[in-house]
């Protein structure tokens, strides 16, 4: 199984988002994460979606989105170069000893520490799966109390080709 | 310009769109439209229950391939429509639905008759539209007939707020349709690269054959497809969808394929070489098995849907495209290239097949009426000159197998959603859009009832329908499973009928019950000859079952011909 990141320009009208689910959901696809933003063109949407699955299965996926007439177009970014990243949210569980490490571990990966309390402490990553896996894996020992994440968005790199 | 009601817009823009009858019913959210429709000259059938309109609108449009029009009010209206709206999506009919809705401010509220239509029509549309500002109303109804008919076709709802039909505003026709994410025209032209492949791999096959399937027929197609057939001197199939696209009556065809096609026709589909799909999608009644679903064969396949190639059989060639436009490139190729497929030692093969393994039924075990014989001679004494509607069921099957279809567009039927209940409204909406065609209703004791009541409506507008029954006392398709495949355990198949021709009296149509073999060909005479509404009843055998069978699971060449 492998992970496409799929770039989804859509029309910005009410009931695409349900349509878009509503397909996914209906005929069996497996997406990990979805993304929604209004782009450069505000009566266009960007969707994000990842999805799991062999090439005949992404196939399938890019073509039934293809049939709705809100899809203005479609592109595998995993087929060319492209940025992706991730914003997170973690609330993670400290003491007064334990204050100190969880902030050095913030730090080192360049995390955000955004709200500081008596029994937790907020970071605030962005980056890609990668880091984002490093940040949930370290500091799950001291204990994961909340976790919030925007699901990936991604862009092609300038110059490089990026094939439908 | 002079401002017009939401309603009046509606009116005009279907007028626009060339429609010359809706099916529909009124209820409080399409009240406004009603009235808009009491001044105006478009022709409004009435029917009994809102399914009924949409079965209708798609059985207007099968028979004429225009876009067929249903109405209905807001809540139950419109979700009694949902079971017409699904049958048209899965058999890729255009239709445009139109429903009223509860007022703008109140949606979202639980307010008396309110459903989330768009919502629960999303997955069986093509597209559909909750229209919330009157200026938008013309365009969207051009859109919703151009989404309908064009591309692969499919059903179109359009959703409007009583607020909506009543607010004002001027009537502004749109030039043209732009639609940035529905560009349909762009895969009707078929790649010429993969149209040279598909030639190059038709005329050095062997063992070739066509199998035809509801998108020749939509496109179009059938004069192409029987020039391309005859040149290449193939063996064609069709699905039920494609009945009569070529003349059965015609030594290359082999007729219908997959779970009750003929056994030569499915042997010849699994042991081929070359198999060429055309507007068809290998769907799991034709495929069987799809793992062993012939095995042997390079596949062509020719779609407007790009989504329907690849689905559920690996194809070799590919050919997104308009399937007239794709035949006759096809064809233009196959004469450059002057080379024809040597077919005669696979043509004796399938005459071998066809010796061995006829259609055909037990014809004298019991006395009882076959409903094959039925079918054989309403095939007789109509000369293939009527049109067809069905329901579901062995009736649906036996219809297929056992009359001879020599035109396009006569056999409508249920095919993918499998609706019992289709028959009759279908028929009517047919013989709305074919005055002149001798329209059919072949049906069964379980499925009449199920829309028994557009009998009204037959009767209302004086149309001539036959309505045949193939009454066995059972929901005869399930009984045969039961009996095959469930240990002859009947549960809750048998269904007690009424007297029929007595309920056809009753709604004003003419009745007539038969028993016996011989009065079956005096009886459809003299009821075909007539210009009334009637109902044939006839009480078959219960225990005549449809042959061939592949049973579930199996490959298609695992055929169960007969009980013995």
């Amino acid at each position: 199984m492998t992970k496409h990141i799929l770039s989804v320009l859509v029309e910005n009208k009410f009931g695409v988002l349900a349509r878009i689910s509503g397909l996914i959901a209906g005929r069996g696809f497996n997406i990990d994460s979805l993304a929604v933003g209004e782009t450069e063109d505000p009566t266009v949407s960007r969707m994000t979606i990842v999805v799991d699955g062999d090439n005949k299965v992404l196939e399938q996926v890019k073509k039934q989105l293809n049939r709705l007439v809100d899809v203005i177009s479609i592109q595998d970014l995993t087929r060319g170069e492209y940025l992706e990243r991730e914003l997170i949210l973690a609330k993670v569980s400290v003491t007064a000893k334990t204050r100190p490490e969880v902030v050095d571990i913030a730090r080192t990966l360049q995390a955000e520490v955004a709200d500081v309390g008596v029994k937790t402490l907020t970071v605030v990553l962005v980056g890609n799966t990668t880091k984002v896996k490093t940040l949930l894996d370290l500091m799950a020992p001291y204990g994961l109390r909340e976790v919030v994440r925007t699901g990936r968005v991604a862009i092609g790199r300038d110059g490089a080709a990026n094939a439908g | 310009m002079k401002k017009m009601k939401g309603a009046q817009i509606l009116v005009e823009a279907l007028k626009r769109e060339g429609v010359d009858v809706l099916f529909g019913y009124p209820g409080g959210a399409n009240l406004p439209i009603y009235d808009a429709l009491y001044d105006s000259d478009l022709k409004h059938i009435l029917v009994r229950h809102e399914q009924g309109a949409a079965h209708m609108a798609d059985g207007y449009a099968r028979a004429t391939g225009k876009v067929g029009v249903c109405l209905a009010t807001s809540g139950p209206g419109a979700t009694n429509l949902v079971t017409g709206i699904a049958t048209a999506y899965m058999d890729s009919v255009p239709i445009v639905a139109i429903t009223g809705q509860v007022r703008t401010y109140l949606i979202g509220n639980d307010a008396f008759q309110e459903a989330d239509v768009c919502g629960i029509t999303r997955p069986i549309t093509k597209h559909n539209y909750l229209v919330k500002d009157v200026r938008d109303l013309a365009r969207v109804i051009r859109e919703a007939f151009h989404i309908a008919a064009t591309g692969k076709p499919g059903p179109v709802l359009v959703d409007i707020p009583v607020d909506i039909a009543q607010a004002e505003h001027e009537f502004v026709w749109p030039e043209k349709v732009e639609l940035r994410g529905y560009k349909p025209k762009r895969f009707e032209q078929g790649h010429p690269g993969q149209i040279d492949k598909a030639a190059r791999l038709i005329v050095g096959a062997k063992k070739p054959v066509v199998y035809v399937g509801g998108g020749a027929v939509m496109s179009g197609a059938t004069a192409e497809l029987r020039e391309f057939v005859d040149l290449i001197g193939a063996p064609v199939t069709t699905t039920c969808m494609a009945l009569g696209i070529y003349p059965e009556d015609q030594p290359n065809s082999l007729r219908m394929l997959g779970m009750h096609g003929a056994a030569y026709t499915n042997y010849a589909v699994q042991y081929c070489d070359v198999l060429v799909n055309v507007g068809a999608r290998f769907d799991d009644r034709v495929t069987g098995n799809v793992k062993t679903f012939s095995p042997n064969s390079k596949k062509i396949h020719i779609d407007i849907d790009p989504a329907s190639i690849g689905k559920s059989v690996a194809v070799d060639v590919p050919i997104v495209g308009d399937v007239r436009k794709v035949l006759k490139e096809l064809i233009a190729e196959i004469k450059r290239i002057k080379k024809k497929p040597d077919t005669a030692a696979w043509w004796k093969q399938i005459r071998e097949w066809q010796q061995k393994h006829p259609l055909t039924y037990e014809k004298n075990s019991s006395g009882k009426l076959k409903p094959q014989f039925i079918l054989e001679t309403l095939s007789e004494v109509t000369g293939g000159d009527c049109l067809m509607t069905t329901d579901v069921g062995q009736h649906q099957m036996w219809a297929c197998q056992f009359y001879r279809w020599t035109r396009p567009r006569t056999y409508i039927t249920s095919g993918g959603l499998g609706t019992m209940g289709y028959g009759l409204p279908a028929a009517i909406g047919a013989q709305f859009g074919k005055p002149k065609e001798r329209v059919v209703c072949l049906t069964g004791d379980g499925s009449f009832v199920m829309n028994i009541q557009e009998l009204a409506t037959a009767v209302d507008h004086k149309l001539p329908i036959k309505t045949v029954i193939i009454n066995n006392g059972y929901l005869g398709m399930v009984r045969q499973w039961q009996e095959m495949f469930y240990k002859r355990r009947f549960s809750h198949s048998g269904i007690r009928p009424p007297d029929f021709a007595k309920v056809a009296e009753g709604f004003g149509a003419k009745g007539v019950t038969i028993t016996r073999p011989e009065e079956v060909k005096p009886t459809l005479q003299k009821v075909l000859a007539d210009d009334a509404c009637w109902v044939v009843d006839c009480i078959c055998d219960e225990s005549e079952k449809v042959f061939p069978i592949i049973p579930p699971g199996k490959a298609i060449d695992e055929m169960i011909m007969d009980m013995a």
